[in-house]
């Protein structure tokens, strides 16, 4: 994308009145998406974006611009304007090393290379799947989005890395109604399936993931008010790790911890839960929706394990943050594109699988919630506060799944959470969820295997 | 500038139409903007952006197509433009697709700041630390996360095969600031924000106060027993709700029956003391335009009138649909088609001051902040149940801090049971753009311990 010498000649330019590190980062970005609803295939969206960004950090303090486009008269313009703003003396950077491009995932079938026709058809598919599943589906709305960054990173510190990523995710919502003698009825069911992958992700069965929504929305319609009150909870796999995620996870963003604005900031080394628990930060592993071959600093992803055994045992790091703590970064350094500054981010974060069967976690239960699925949450890194509004749920009455509860919500706090855990099932599964913060919003790997927290506040509609 | 981008939209009609499209429509931005971040008495980041960019809408035959990019070249928009028209042949033909039968600019008053250019880099970093420095003043407060200023200076412009063409420049400038109290498990955070079109007009050390006294409000807060009592929400959390309700007020839920409010027109919807308004052209509002996203003049548009749902908002489709006009609601930015979306909601406000408010709940709670409000809450059926933290209120007065509660009910039974609207209303930008009042509602659901 961008000429070696033309970086080189951008970088200088940057760390003309000083800096520690001055970065240069471009990308090109293809996306195409398309949804259907209520039977019509509908907006067929084609995206094409170019551009780059020039960081300078310089003490605790980081200098940005960017810029569409990535022709010379824009990078040295750019380059110069964050220059501008930095107060010391010009610092020469190291040469260029050659460019490693970053072992990517595989890609079988370029999503580009589908006939649009075909993506149409994935989405009637579906449409259909999802209205045969009962009498009761009154709306469906399916979406399809592909998306393909190439990535250049390099830095004054020699760094200069490529990374080709590409995406697919087919997301289906499906709304069920039944009439009542109090009035209808209607409640929602959505499901998804993406990953860091080709259109071949897409071939075995798409239709499953429609057929799963409207299995939801249709279970709801019996739906009986949540249960309000302190009780033991058991999270579902997959996309139930959203709770690791939001109550455990962004607290050990080092950003957070460094400005003490998380309640895991000096518990390094801490019991935080019972020794079954062992979780990981995983950005290598294969296909995931979260994972990338380098990260946006150009640091190749990893496995970072977090918590073992119980014990607090890492934090996650980009580039600046790893260097205030005298640590490596673990490759955690993420944007959202060419226009954002990157921060510390999640990839795929997941409890590693124990030893029980789902079943024998429920079975533990007396009186319960067995929450399947949740619409989505939210945290306080600060205080570990979260809520989470559960979308599929169901009491747990004597040991067995009994009936389907709507409007549940889980409040509580990770660090208590975390001491909550008593139960970790075998069947580990990651979710594709998408992760909001400082204003950028990045594709994450959300999973775990059925996790049961022996008490939790439920906020129930009853 | 905005002569340049008009130019520019003109071009990209003329390849949509070059490239088979029957109609065309082209939507260009080109904003600079900057975000200053400072942290324990210093710049903790700069960041100052360009960009520019231009997303075409072709119609061929009723289908329609988009597509957008960044490089704007003649070779870029001819490929963009034909992007767009080959998009469009997989969609399906939709008979309401088309451009707006009226196109138009409102005149709005003082959209862009002379006083913008004149700012200085050096000073709006000294706005910053300003912001910083008035939440950390405030005896208790343990920590300022953040402490930000942000501006951007942008124009817009629009062009469609009717021949209409037209553009705008904005500016604005916010600041904000979270700031913690107390330690450990018992640390609490508090936001304070504000939001101008040019820095001289905001008062960093109103906003630093802000944050510091909603943190140091909720020091020692504790999880209450669960009950049923009267509510006051404060206008961070009134503006919370409003927006969820304005975004179900949009003619495309409607339509598409993912609104609680389908075909209840005319229904008392609300307390009859709430009213609820959305007007793209108000001289103050903070997403204020001539224009919406398809070129219809941006107007006020009454949604709920002394708790009767009095209309929906709409763009030039879902208007065609009900055979109607639209309301000047297609929401857009380059990257994406148009899309009905509320513009400024405004919440009339009432009579009554917050202490009044508090009197009339006698013992109740006083909500200042609520957590998994878009997850919370169901939009078809209206049911929620969210997250929140505030003060008890005890024989008319504040009184203890609270935390990990829920509030639970359904929306419709949430606004009918609105009782009494405060006086003191304000811009909220958190999420959207509301001006919103403190809301007392006669009675809701909260669990607790």
């Amino acid at each position: 994308m961008v000429a070696p010498e033309l970086v080189e000649r951008v970088i200088a330019r940057a760390l003309a009145r000083g800096g520690d590190l001055g970065e240069l980062y471009a990308e090109d970005r293809h996306g195409f998406s398309v949804t259907l609803d209520d039977g019509r295939v509908e907006d067929p969206r084609a995206g094409a974006e170019r551009g780059a960004s020039v960081r300078v950090v310089r003490g605790e303090a980081s200098y940005f611009g960017h810029v569409d486009g990535t022709d010379e008269a824009s990078l040295m313009k750019v380059a110069d304007s964050v220059a501008q703003a930095v107060r010391g003396d010009e610092r020469r950077p190291a040469a260029l090393g050659a460019v490693r491009v970053a072992q990517g995932h595989p890609v079988t079938e370029r999503p580009q290379g589908v006939a649009a026709a075909r993506k149409a058809e994935l989405l009637r598919e579906c449409d259909e799947r999802a209205r045969t599943a009962g009498a009761e589906v009154a709306q469906v709305s399916v979406g399809y989005m592909e998306e393909r960054r190439l990535v250049e990173v390099f830095n004054s510190d020699g760094l200069a890395a490529a990374d080709d990523r590409t995406r697919v995710r087919l997301s289906a919502q499906v709304v069920a109604r039944r009439n009542g003698a109090s009035g209808p009825r209607v409640e929602t069911g959505t499901d998804t399936r993406g990953g860091h992958a080709g259109f071949e992700l897409l071939s075995g069965d798409p239709g499953a993931v429609a057929e799963s929504a409207a299995r939801k929305a249709l279970t709801l319609l019996d739906a009986v008010d949540a249960p309000s009150g302190r009780l033991p909870v058991v999270v579902g796999n997959g996309f139930g790790g959203v709770l690791l995620h939001e109550a455990v996870g962004h607290g050990l963003e080092a950003d957070a911890v460094q400005k003490r604005a998380s309640v895991y900031a000096g518990k390094l080394g801490q019991q935080l839960a019972a020794p079954s628990v062992t979780a990981y930060d995983d950005g290598r592993r294969t296909g995931e929706w979260g994972s990338d071959g380098i990260d946006d600093e150009g640091t190749p992803t990893r496995r970072t394990t977090v918590i073992e055994d119980g014990c607090l045992t890492s934090y996650l790091y980009d580039l600046v943050r790893a260097r205030a703590d005298g640590v490596e970064s673990t490759g955690n350094g993420r944007r959202q594109s060419f226009r954002h500054l990157p921060v510390p981010r999640m990839t795929n974060t997941y409890f590693a699988p124990g030893e029980a069967t789902p079943e024998e976690l429920i079975a533990g239960v007396q009186r319960g919630l067995y929450a399947v699925s949740f619409g989505g949450g939210q945290v306080e890194p600060a205080t570990g506060d979260f809520v989470f509004g559960v979308s599929e749920g169901y009491l747990i009455e004597g040991g067995r799944v009994t009936a389907p509860v709507r409007g549940a919500t889980l409040v509580g706090n990770g660090l208590e959470a975390l001491r909550a855990v008593d139960g970790i099932a075998g069947d580990l599964r990651i979710a594709t969820g998408y992760c909001g913060k400082a204003g950028q919003t990045v594709p994450a790997g959300v999973g775990q295997p059925h996790v049961r927290l022996a008490e939790l506040t439920v906020g129930g509609t009853g | 500038m905005s002569a340049d981008l008009e130019a520019l939209a003109r071009a990209g009609v003329e390849a949509a139409l070059a490239a088979g499209a029957g109609e065309a429509e082209a939507w260009c931005e080109d904003t600079t903007s900057r975000q200053i971040r400072v942290y324990d008495g210093a710049v903790e980041s700069l960041s100052d952006s360009g960009g520019r960019g231009i997303g075409i809408r072709a119609f061929l035959d009723g289908r329609v197509g988009y597509a957008y990019g960044t490089d704007l070249g003649p070779e870029g928009l001819r490929t963009i433009a034909s992007t767009a028209a080959s998009v469009a042949a997989v969609a399906d033909p939709d008979e309401y697709a088309g451009l707006p039968e009226v196109c138009g600019a409102t005149p709005v008053e003082g959209l862009e700041s002379p006083a913008m250019a004149g700012f200085s880099t050096e000073r709006k970093v000294e706005l910053a630390l300003a912001v910083e420095r008035a939440a950390r003043s405030r005896p208790g407060v343990t920590q300022v996360e953040n402490a930000v200023y942000s501006d951007s200076e942008g124009a817009a412009a629009i062009a469609n095969s009717g021949g209409f063409s037209a553009s705008y420049a904005t500016t604005r400038a916010w600041a904000y600031a979270s700031a913690f109290a107390g330690d450990g498990e018992d640390l609490m955070t508090g936001l304070g924000v504000g939001l101008a079109r040019d820095p001289a007009a905001l008062d960093p050390e109103a906003i630093g106060v802000e944050a510091a006294e909603r943190a140091l409000a909720l020091v020692g807060a504790r999880q209450p027993p669960g009950r049923r009592c009267p509510v006051v929400l404060d206008t961070f959390v009134a503006a919370s709700f409003a927006g969820f309700i304005g975004g179900m007020l949009s003619a495309d839920s409607v339509q598409r029956g993912r609104s609680l409010f389908a075909g209840r027109q005319g229904e008392e919807v609300a307390g009859p003391s709430f009213v609820l308004v959305d007007e793209g052209c108000h001289p103050d509002g903070p997403a204020s335009a001539p224009f919406d996203g398809e070129g219809s003049p941006t107007r006020r548009t009454s949604l709920i009138e002394d708790g009767r749902l009095a209309g929906f908002l709409y763009d030039t489709r879902t208007a065609r649909k009900d055979a109607r006009e639209t309301t000047g609601n297609a929401g857009r930015g380059y990257r994406s088609a148009p899309s009905v979306g509320a513009t400024n909601l405004l919440v009339q406000p009432g009579h009554a001051s917050l202490a009044e408010l508090f009197a009339q709940a006698g013992d109740g709670l006083y909500v200042t902040d609520v957590a998994g409000l878009h997850s919370g809450v169901n939009p078809v059926s209206g049911t929620f149940s969210v997250g929140a933290s505030g003060r008890l209120i005890e024989g008319g007065e504040l009184g203890a801090p609270v935390r990990e509660i829920t509030i639970a009910g359904d929306l419709v039974g949430m606004l009918r049971d609105i009782a009494a609207v405060g006086s003191e209303d304000r811009w909220v930008p958190l999420a959207g753009s509301v001006r919103a009042a403190p809301l007392l509602l006669g009675e809701m659901a909260m669990s607790g311990s």
